[in-house]
């Protein structure tokens, strides 16, 4: 056997898992979302219709925010878990790092018992304010619930990312003068760039089509994955529900991919 | 603005260094170094070269009670941003998201000069380090000289007080390290700025420094001009860390030492049973056997081209190594004499072998 045709040999495995569990029901999705009554245009509904667009503003603005929010928490408690040592650093970051096992439905019950009716905000809001405060039901509590979610896994993307920097690179530019702010802005952000946008696009990925988290809070809140489960189950929409989740995929995979181009200029450059 | 050209005086006070984890780097240590001076810190590495260079720029705190003074200003507690320090490190740590320009430039828009005279002086820099053309070079794009070049244009476009270099040199290939080095030494001379140069190649010493402070294990071994501490090292330690050298223990009648080969006149010697000296290989003249002070059998010739080594056994307790003129002709085996002056013979400490 030749070298290529070995390569090719090891790389059947894949085409055949590809074919049977990607590609097919991804190209039967396809064809689904084009068999409703407006054929082909179902698939221009998720833009044309009011509801289905504010939906999808929606789960944009919130994915967004969530990216935005958890990249900030996370890049400040990373870089200071990897650069400071103090007694209880290992079970913080145990801590931090114990809601990766959790799926949607277990995040959703905390976020509920956070601040739901019965929750702990609520109580504390009752008796300060006399007033509780309630909002685990809406997309706040969503918000909460996929920060929850992405914070443990962007952070352990940048604390390995905050290990490989060159402590040099810092040393050198306090050297020239630069406060510590300058040094964060022009020496260490750039080197996490890389760590940034990979971090940063799963995150954006999970808030974009997380479906357990939302469902446990309520029904009705406006985002995609619930207005796609709505349409199915529901509404027994098969093709909507269809193009929606082609669109869904479609706009996610955009996103990335023009975060990515816009960042890439600034990640080879501090590849 | 200190004087143009000419930067700070520094003085270090007991300045020892013992890292959290116990590590002793560094014992207290008081040294002074005049405005302008080329001071180079020579040693084996592990020995706190360059955990005194960080602890003079502001990157380590000194142990307590030591003391940091610049032109006579306590600097200890000032941190590195406002040293107004320019400092090469060993890897360069050049930023990787910036241009050659933006590189060098650097300093000066931390301390916000204008775009233009930023321009102005980052062509000067250019020029004098030879890296015209490379201005909107990426870092990776830059070869190790380049890259050595960029990192000290950089350090000085701030107009430093104080010039700090991590063994610039080390991370280059040999040949390019010999033409840097007298780059290097033409362009801290022209600068005329005090230079505080770090390196455990001896060579780099002599040809930089003004004055050489030899260390060991943490600890000053001497400070001299690079002759000083070449024809007049303190002890057995620096005559063999810098240059060459022939270290013969044998006893001293009347002012000679008294070798197996012959018995050798020295300059200063007391009678003892015991001494220990130094002899440089290039101050050891062969001659015909027979003739000379000493005599001994030609054990090995290395031929080096400007001149060649010979191993002399019989002549002394130990082999001696010679460097003889690339003239003679020596053959393995040879009876030879050897001559050597009584001033060229060192005395060195005796102390205890470890
Ligand atoms: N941050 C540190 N923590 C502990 N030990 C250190 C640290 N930095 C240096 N050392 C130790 O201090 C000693 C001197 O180091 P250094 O000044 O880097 O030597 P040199 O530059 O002469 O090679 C070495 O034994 C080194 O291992
Ligand atoms: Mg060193």
């Amino acid at each position: 056997m030749s070298q290529k045709s070995f390569v090719w040999f090891c790389l059947l495995p894949l085409a055949v898992v590809t074919t049977a569990f990607f590609l097919l029901p991804m190209a039967r999705l396809v064809v689904a979302g084009a068999e409703g009554p407006h054929g082909l245009a179902g698939y221009l509904a998720i833009l044309t219709e009011a509801r289905y667009r504010a939906t999808l503003i929606n789960t944009v603005l919130l994915a967004a925010a969530t990216t935005v929010v958890t990249l900030i928490v996370a890049t400040i408690a990373g870089m200071f878990l990897q650069r400071h040592r103090f007694p209880g650093r290992a079970v913080l970051i145990a801590m931090l790092t114990f809601p990766l096992a959790f799926p949607g439905v277990v995040v959703g019950f905390m976020i509920i018992l956070l601040a739901g009716r019965q929750g702990l905000i609520g109580d504390l809001s009752n008796r300060i304010f006399g007033e509780k405060f309630v909002f685990a039901y809406s997309i706040y509590g969503l918000f909460l619930g996929y920060l929850y979610f992405s914070i443990p896994r962007v952070i352990l993307t940048i604390m390995a990312a905050v290990q490989k920097l060159d402590v040099g690179l810092e040393e050198a530019a306090r050297s020239l003068g630069a406060s510590p702010w300058a040094v964060q802005r022009d020496v260490v952000l750039p080197a996490l760039a890389p760590a940034f946008v990979a971090s940063g696009a799963i995150a954006f990925a999970t808030a974009m089509g997380a479906f357990g988290t939302a469902f446990t809070l309520a029904t009705n809140i406006d985002v995609l994955p619930m207005l796609i489960y709505t349409e199915f189950t529901l509404a027994a929409n098969f093709a909507t529900s269809a193009a929606l989740s082609v669109g869904l995929g479609l706009i996610t995979w955009l996103i990335l991919a023009l975060a990515r181009s816009f960042s890439g200029s600034a990640v080879a450059a501090a590849g | 603005m200190s004087t143009a050209g000419h930067g700070a005086a520094v003085r270090i006070e007991a300045c020892g260094k013992t890292f959290a984890d116990g590590t002793r780097a560094l014992d207290p240590a008081t040294l002074d170094i005049a405005r302008g001076e080329t001071l180079v810190l020579l040693g084996p590495s592990g020995c706190g070269k360059t955990t005194m260079l960080r602890i003079i720029a502001g990157l380590e705190l000194p142990d307590v009670g030591g003391k940091v003074l610049f032109d006579g200003k306590d600097m200890t507690s000032v941190p590195i941003e406002r040293r107004n320090v320019g400092m090469v490190f060993q890897s360069y740590a050049l930023f990787p998201n910036m241009t050659v320009a933006d590189n060098i430039a650097y300093g000066l828009k931390i301390r916000g000069v204008a775009r233009g005279e930023r321009a102005a002086r980052v062509a000067e820099l250019v020029a004098l380090t030879n890296i015209t053309g490379l201005e909107n070079r990426r870092i990776d794009q830059l070869s190790g000289g380049q890259r050595q070049r960029v990192a000290l244009a950089r350090a000085v476009a701030i107009r430093p007080g104080i010039l700090l270099l991590d063994e610039p040199l080390t991370a280059l290939d040999a040949a390019l390290r010999d033409r840097l080095r007298s780059e290097l030494n033409r362009l801290l001379r022209a600068l005329g700025i005090t230079t505080i140069y770090v390196t455990h190649d001896q060579a780099e010493a002599m040809e930089l420094g003004d004055r050489i402070v030899v260390m060991r294990k943490g600890a000053i071994a001497q400070i001299g001009t690079p002759r000083e501490v070449y024809f007049a090292p303190k002890d057995r330690f620096v005559a063999e860390f810098i240059g060459a050298a022939n270290i013969v223990e044998a006893p001293v009648e009347n002012g000679v030492l008294i070798l197996p080969g012959g018995r050798l006149p020295i300059e200063c010697g007391a009678t003892t049973a015991n001494a220990t000296v130094m002899i440089r290989p290039e101050t050891i003249r062969v001659t015909e056997a027979g003739e000379g002070i000493l005599s001994g059998i030609v054990d090995s010739v290395s031929f080096i081209g400007d001149r060649q080594r010979l191993v002399v056994s019989d002549a002394s307790s130990k082999p001696l190594n010679v460097d003889a003129p690339n003239t003679i002709q020596a053959r393995i085996g040879d009876r030879i004499g050897l001559s050597i002056a009584p001033d060229a013979v060192r005395l060195l400490p005796s102390e205890p072998r470890d």
